[in-house]
């Protein structure tokens, strides 16, 4: 007895782990998918509600791009002690062009007349909607686009013509150029609709005439209500200091300066804070599902008692029957979370492509996911598998 | 014969079975086996024989080291049972012992090939190394045109053939058959008695438990258990008994003389 060499049961390979594992699962494939089914509503779930905020902030993000944030809108302040609105000098938009870095400079003007279908319209209905002068460069400075017809320019700004934004088309019935508005006791011919503009959205609900139009016959003093400036990116915060006194060398004070493009980074911001109802509503389904799996190896565990005890009188150790149940459970659980994944990156897919955003899956989410599912798949196969590694190998073989 | 004696030492093996006053009981007093003493030499073919109750369930798991004795001593290819670790005992099955039963236990929907295969699955043999001795043990029990076949494709004399490869695939030291015959028709059960005698004769040590005494007279020896005693064993006698029974015979012949008169069954 003390010649013979010490017995040690051999190991097995990671192939043959798997193969044990999954030999449950081939002779039950209906159960495997109905298990499994839990995890993965999960998981899609908590992938769709990461995935979708994640989309929506990164439409956000290429529309900032696109827009720029080296934008700067100049208003007017208030006096410190009338509390009256200072209005700006009338050439304020020809002094923010001088500063060093500015690349282009567009003015708007409030011009005191109403914009109306026709003159059968009463002037008291203006649907809310202003009419401002403008100046040429007021498009390019917001990268603003055409939805149809085309902007003001300096031949068309000295005639009764005007550019309307796409709420005020609406608002107005208008649908294409050539059509005709009613300005302050004449008709002025539309010259073309824009698009929604992001960083200036007063533009929308606004009846654009050329700023010489204005003054000649609306009315208008001449005096820039805002002014839109774009610069290098690096002299943005340069070029924000030296407005106020470019603009009123005196009263420096008395004019506003804002970046438009920080309210929409405040937007993505919060649209990349997805909601956290629905992702504990994914973690409750996770939950169940993990029950689920636990559930299914309990049973898979009493029903296997003759394959238990086969392999422990084959020489099965209770650590590799363990092992072997563990495995299946992992196994259950990650296809479970492979299914989630894919699952929740096609319901992303679907609203993204019905809302025009683009479709994004951060990594992190499709990492933590199936970390997740993983951890669920021991916690769940552990106790199944201590059960069966416990169960009496002559027990699992008493009769048939 | 001094110079066998001499000799004879290191070429000693150790009998592939020895257990010696095991007793087992359970829980509530009642005892399954009472001090059965048991020696199997190697090469030796016995039939463990009693009616249902007897205890020789009990003892086929106690020599199988699937269940440990309560008092007694249980060595099994020179390995003492109590002494050993469940991983250990793992081991021992793993390398020692091969087990056919009544009802096959084959895994359903693995081919006949995978499923004796998996009876070197924890034995570190690589998976090709295995399938190929699976191929051979299957040609060896018949089933050569069969490797591919799923259990559910096999008839049940078939499957047994399957299982009894599966359990002699690791060359174990003992082949322990529980009623092997037990779920099949007379004549796949005698195709079945066949292939265990050939195997006996190619060297296999074989313990087939039965009740059924007709299958067991056809044996060389036979160990009649009765409510937990060996009450008769026709002692050792196989293919190997002749010149090495000697030792063995010492302890055998014990119980091979004492009782007969009454027994018949």
């Amino acid at each position: 007895m003390s010649g013979r060499p010490v017995l040690r049961p051999a190991r097995l390979g990671p192939r043959d782990i798997l193969h044990t594992g999954a030999s449950g699962m081939r002779s039950r494939p209906m159960r495997v998918v109905l298990s499994a089914l839990g995890i993965a509503i999960g998981i899609a779930t908590m992938i769709a509600v990461v995935g979708i905020s994640a989309s929506s902030k990164e439409q956000l993000l290429r529309e900032l791009d696109k827009l720029g944030t080296n934008m700067l809108v100049v208003t007017p302040g208030t006096d410190l002690l009338t509390g009256k609105s200072v209005p700006m000098p009338k050439d304020a938009a020809g002094r923010v062009a001088r500063i060093t870095g500015v690349q282009h400079v567009g003015a708007t003007g409030s011009v005191p007349a109403t914009v109306r279908r026709s003159e059968k319209i009463p002037d008291t209905i203006t649907g809310g909607i202003q009419v401002q002068a403008a100046t040429d460069e007021l498009l390019t400075t917001l990268r603003g686009t055409m939805r149809t017809g085309t902007f003001l320019n300096s031949a068309t700004g000295k005639y009764p013509s005007v550019v309307l934004g796409d709420v005020a088309a609406g608002r107005l019935g208008i649908t294409s150029p050539g059509q005709r508005v009613f300005i302050g006791g004449q008709y002025f011919t539309v010259l073309g609709i824009l698009d929604p503009l992001p960083l200036a959205p007063d533009i929308a609900r606004s009846a654009l005439v050329g700023w010489d139009v204005a003054t000649g016959r609306l009315g208008f003093d001449g005096r820039p209500t805002a002014v839109y400036e774009r610069s290098a990116d690096a002299s943005v915060d340069r070029v924000h200091d030296l407005i106020p006194r470019t603009v009123s060398p005196r009263t420096p004070r008395d004019v506003g300066v804002s970046d438009p493009s920080a309210g929409l980074q405040a937007k993505a911001a919060t649209e990349g804070a997805f909601s956290s109802l629905l992702l504990g509503l994914g973690g409750v389904a996770l939950l169940v599902g993990g029950v689920g799996v636990a559930n299914t190896m309990i049973i898979s565990v009493l029903e296997r008692r003759y394959e238990i005890g086969l392999r422990r009188s084959i020489g099965a150790t209770r650590g590799q029957i363990r092992g072997q149940f563990v495995t299946e459970s992992l196994l259950l659980s990650g296809l479970g979370g492979a299914a989630g994944i894919v699952l929740g990156g096609a319901a992303t897919a679907v609203y993204a492509v019905s809302s025009g955003i683009p479709w994004v899956i951060p990594a992190w989410a499709v990492a933590g996911g199936f970390g997740a599912t993983l951890a669920i798949g021991t916690v769940a196969g552990l106790y199944p598998a201590v059960r069966a590694s416990r169960l009496s190998p002559t027990l699992a073989l008493h009769s048939a | 014969m001094s110079t066998a004696t001499l000799i004879e030492p290191p070429a000693f093996e150790p009998p592939v079975v020895r257990l010696s006053g095991v007793t087992k009981e359970y829980p509530g007093g009642v005892a399954a086996l009472r001090g059965v003493d048991l020696t199997v030499e190697r090469g030796e073919l016995l039939a463990i024989v009693g009616p249902s109750g007897s205890g020789k369930s009990t003892l086929l798991h106690i020599v199988g080291t699937l269940d440990l004795p309560t008092a007694g001593s249980v060595t099994i290819a020179g390995h003492d049972a109590a002494a050993l670790s469940d991983r250990r005992l793992s081991a021992l099955r793993a390398q020692h012992i091969g087990f056919v039963f009544q009802a096959f236990h084959l895994v359903p929907g693995m081919s006949a090939q995978d499923n004796v295969a998996e009876g070197l699955l924890y034995s570190g043999l690589p998976r090709a190394e295995r399938r190929k001795r699976a191929a051979r043990a299957l040609e060896r029990v018949g089933l050569g045109d069969r490797m591919k076949h799923r259990p559910h494709e096999l008839s049940g004399g078939q499957k047994q053939r399957v299982a009894i490869a599966r359990a002699v695939v690791g060359e174990p030291d003992l082949l322990l058959a529980d009623e092997p015959t037990g779920a099949l028709d007379s004549a796949s059960g005698e195709a079945v008695m066949e292939l265990i005698h050939e195997l006996n004769q190619e060297g296999a040590t074989i313990a087939v438990i039965t009740h059924d005494t007709e299958i067991a007279a056809r044996l060389p020896r036979q160990v009649r258990i009765r409510d937990g005693r060996v009450v008769e064993d026709s002692g050792p006698r196989g293919p190997l008994g002749s010149g090495r029974g000697a030792p063995g015979a010492a302890e055998g012949c014990g119980p091979e003389t004492a009782p007969l008169p009454g027994e018949v069954r």
